[in-house]
């Protein structure tokens, strides 16, 4: 029991965030720059000089209004963002000395938000129009708040037991705690917005019923299970699904991983959340397992960094090609074939099979964290166009095939478009919100 | 190494460096410890008849998370017996008898009381006297520090009244809260003071508590004003300085007092033409382990100036302070900003654009795509407001341009145009 105890705290925030002193002398170092880059830099254009001044001069509530006004989910944000690709590697400092933290101040202030139950935002009188927004995470959320914020009627439609969607289920406790997106998910709610859990369209609410219930539908439905390796023994005992793997620590830590070795297939975002994830659960061994090299990765280098520091070994240029079981049907092994890069084709280096270079790692769990497969059963239920599962949008008005959905997030994420970020998908929530808002005004402008 | 000693109206000491007369001077164990610490002086705390103090009595300033950039306090004089002071300065003096000891005076304006003082204070061994007409708060009330500082006939009087009994030499310190301290400084000058000490505190008061509305300090929810010293102070307390010294009535030594914290601080004060300088919000902020850097930086100053004596650089600047209308009006300086150093910020565009004179432009390179300023220099009046703001050493530098009219003053300009009108 007490073991398990331990288990627990190790998914409690890793970071515990500036002290107020810190974040008074960062706030201070801040050159509120004219035309600052880091706003533009910012997916959501968080006015960084003007919050981070807010902070200077003590005016926490002003700070948070400045943050949560351009991202609704900028809690989650300053815990998750990729910040040095976005402003704080934009930051004019970078050239002087560092970077202003302006996660960890941004952080600083909706902590304090958080902390005060401090409400920043109303709704404004139903104007009689209503919306159906499936899928409650970053960009269902961010859109349901400027919905009502505008007065329309909201209701969402999750199919898990709690709303928040990636942010609730797919990045690590450590990393972003579940009461940070809970505080997020309880100010959407408080704009009087209804949020249905456990609904999952198709099964308890069908397609039709939403086409004929609501002026608009929005669909945030991010992207589904990991797809499957593709290789023999991939239904054994101890191989798992990265997501699901990462989501079932939301609900209980249990111990089956203490000091087990654990192979991670890929080296994406996810693949550092899970192995990352697999040692807080007490594995002895966590490896990365990745086809190409560091320079491929998808990670971000601080994902890398963290990683690392965790204890993750990263085997480069290795392939799966088999899982091996035992009698019992558990995972015993894994074999990998090295790998080669070869003669670049349209910038992308082909690789090759090492001959004979099949080698097996004794493991005892794999988790697959190749990518996501994607929603496409419901998309086609709408029937709505789509490239493979990713929805087709106007890139101006991300209006779908069907004129009267709207879609956001990961779900039009791929083909070059987007980028799978928790900032984007708030964006894009915004941008469905005020266009949908802007057709209605029009309309009733030529009524 | 240069040499550091100086000597103040006959006053030595091994260094520039005293500590002013205030809480870090008020017994002989603080003064022990800061002789220790490396200050070539100390002006004793004032004495006078002990006074009652209050409970709570400093405050300070901060801006930008930078604390104690201006320093407030309503304490008084000693509130110690002066026999206990002056057995205390005996005893210092004899430990360490090549540091300077000034013993700081105030009391009443009688002949009768200043004779008193000054004789028991001359009898344990002070290397002078600084009469304080500078205290602005409670003492001032009383008829005593800058109520009398203030009126410069009693200046006057009592600096001669210690004179009569003074072996040794009497410093004047005066008080900022006056229109023109020349005119004080002056009256000090006629009294026979040997030198003069400059500025004691300016009347403040340092902020106001936003949830309870009391003053800050209050003292049981009543506040009074203090006085206000501090690195914030020192421009007022330079441009005093400066003023008397280059007044030619004021031909007397000057000690310079007002938020000196470094050695770059006090190099300035003995340029505008001070012999010496007092400490104290510095040393309260950090200790009087400060004197260390204030001494090593000075003589690395000295030596890379290649000068001797610390004494060379006392007034160097005076000539060079003068009043407005003697300023060259076709001097011209313009803004540079080097493109290569600049990280972009904008601050000085938008210095300029909102609140100068319009003539910082952006624009985006051609060939490289990155966002660069220029300065219409046509447009730029030199006032500087861009290179202040800019955070980047050498990013933004005022150039002199060529000079295409002769030199000419206002003064001279006026003088010129009133000739002309004589001769019409």
């Amino acid at each position: 029991m007490k073991e398990l105890s331990s288990l627990e705290r190790n998914f409690d925030e890793a970071y515990s965030g500036l002290t107020p002193y810190a974040a008074l002398e960062e706030a201070n170092r801040c050159l509120f720059c004219y035309d600052a880059p880091c706003i533009q830099a910012c997916p959501t254009s968080i006015n960084v000089p003007s919050f981070i001044k807010k902070i200077a001069s003590g005016n926490l509530k002003g700070s948070a209004k400045v943050i949560l006004d351009a991202n609704p989910v900028g809690a989650s944000c300053a815990r998750v963002c990729p910040t040095e690709e976005l402003c704080e590697g934009a930051c004019v400092l970078n050239h002087a000395e560092k970077p202003i933290k302006i996660g960890d101040l941004q952080r600083h202030a909706t902590d304090w938000a958080m902390v005060n139950d401090i409400e920043l935002f109303e709704s404004a009188p139903n104007n009689g129009k209503k919306i159906a927004i499936i899928g409650s995470g970053p960009a269902g959320l961010s859109a349901a708040r400027e919905l009502r914020r505008f007065g329309y009627a909201v209701t969402m439609y999750e199919a898990e037991e709690k709303a928040g969607g990636l942010n609730q289920y797919g990045i690590v406790s450590f990393r972003l705690p579940q009461h940070i997106v809970q505080w997020e998910v309880e100010q959407v709610k408080k704009l009087g917005v209804d949020i249905k859990t456990n609904h999952r369209v198709g099964d308890n609410i069908s397609v039709e019923e939403l086409i004929n219930n609501y002026d608009r539908i929005l669909l945030a439905v991010g992207m589904n299970t990991v797809p499957m390796l593709g290789i023999e023994g991939e239904t054994l005992n101890g191989v798992y699904d990265a997501i699901d793997f990462v989501k079932s620590t939301k609900r209980t830590i249990t111990n089956d991983l203490i000091g087990k070795s654990v192979a991670v297939i890929g080296a994406g975002n996810t693949a550092i959340d899970a192995a990352t994830c697999s040692v807080r659960l007490g594995a002895a061994q966590v490896q990365i397992i990745y086809r190409r090299t560091i320079n491929e990765m998808t990670a971000y280098p601080f994902e890398y960094d963290f990683a690392k520091q965790e204890g993750v070994e990263f085997r480069w240029l290795s392939l799966p090609k088999r899982i091996i079981g035992d009698e019992e049907g558990n995972v015993i092994g894994l074999e990998c074939v090295k790998m080669e890069l070869g003669e670049e084709v349209d910038g992308k280096a082909k690789l090759h099979e090492v001959k004979d270079s099949n080698y097996i790692m004794q493991v005892d769990a794999v988790i697959r964290a190749i990518g996501q497969t994607r929603h496409q059963a419901l998309i086609e239920q709408f029937g709505l166009k789509h490239n493979s599962g990713i929805v087709e949008v106007d890139p101006i008005t991300l209006q779908t095939s069907n004129p009267k959905i709207f879609a956001c997030g990961d779900v039009i994420y791929g083909n070059g478009y987007g980028d799978a970020t928790v900032v984007s998908a708030a964006q894009q929530g915004k941008d469905c919100a005020n266009i949908i808002h802007q057709q209605f005004n029009n309309i009733s402008e030529i009524a | 190494m240069a040499d550091l000693r100086i000597n103040l109206a006959g006053i030595e000491s091994p260094n520039p460096f005293w500590l002013a007369s205030a809480p870090p001077t008020n017994s002989g164990y603080q003064v022990q410890r800061a002789f220790e610490a490396g200050w070539g002086g100390a002006v004793w705390k004032t004495l006078g008849d002990p006074i009652l103090n209050v409970s709570s009595r400093f405050a300070a300033v901060s801006f930008n998370g930078q604390q104690v950039a201006g320093f407030n306090n309503i304490e008084l004089i000693t509130d110690r017996p002066l026999e206990v002071n002056l057995k205390e300065i005996y005893e210092t003096k004899k430990k360490f008898p090549n540091h300077a000891i000034i013993a700081s005076l105030m009391v009443e304006p009688k002949q009768e009381k200043w004779h008193e003082i000054v004789k028991r204070v001359e009898d344990v061994g002070v290397d002078g006297f600084e009469l304080n007409f500078g205290c602005p708060h409670g003492m001032a009330e009383r008829g005593m520090g800058s109520a009398s500082g203030q009126v410069p006939a009693l200046v006057e009087k009592q600096t001669a009244w210690a004179k009569e009994v003074a072996t040794k030499p009497v410093i004047v310190k005066l008080t900022p809260n006056i229109t023109d301290i020349t005119v004080t400084a002056e009256a000090a000058v006629q009294g026979c003071a040997d030198a003069i000490s400059m500025i004691n505190t300016i009347n403040s008061l340092a902020g106001v508590d936003l949830n309870t509305w009391n003053t800050i300090p209050h003292v049981a929810g009543k506040g009074a004003h203090g006085g206000y010293c501090g690195p914030a102070v020192k421009p007022i307390a330079l441009n005093m300085v400066g003023e008397c010294a280059r007044n030619k009535h004021i031909n007397v030594p000057i000690s310079g007092i007002g938020g000196i914290s470094s050695w770059q601080d006090a190099a300035e004060f003995l340029l505008m033409g001070a012999t010496g300088v007092q400490v104290c919000t510095a040393a309260m902020h950090h200790g009087f382990s400060i004197v260390e850097d204030m001494i090593d930086g000075l003589n690395n100053y000295l030596d890379e100036k290649g000068l001797k004596s610390v004494m060379d650089l006392v007034g160097r600047t005076v000539p060079k302070y003068s009043d407005w209308g003697n300023l060259d009006l076709n001097y011209k300086i313009v803004a540079d900003i080097n493109n290569e150093v600049c990280i972009n910020c904008n601050k000085c565009h938008i210095a300029c654009e909102d609140t100068s004179h319009q003539c910082i432009e952006r624009y985006t390179d051609h060939d490289t795509g990155k966002p660069m300023l220029k300065v219409r220099e046509e447009d730029c009046v030199g006032c500087n407001l861009c290179s202040i703001v800019c955070p980047v050493d050498g990013a933004i530098t005022m150039k002199e341009l060529p000079q295409t009219l002769p030199s000419m003053t206002w003064n001279e300009r006026q003088a010129l145009h009133h000739a002309f009108a004589k001769n019409k």
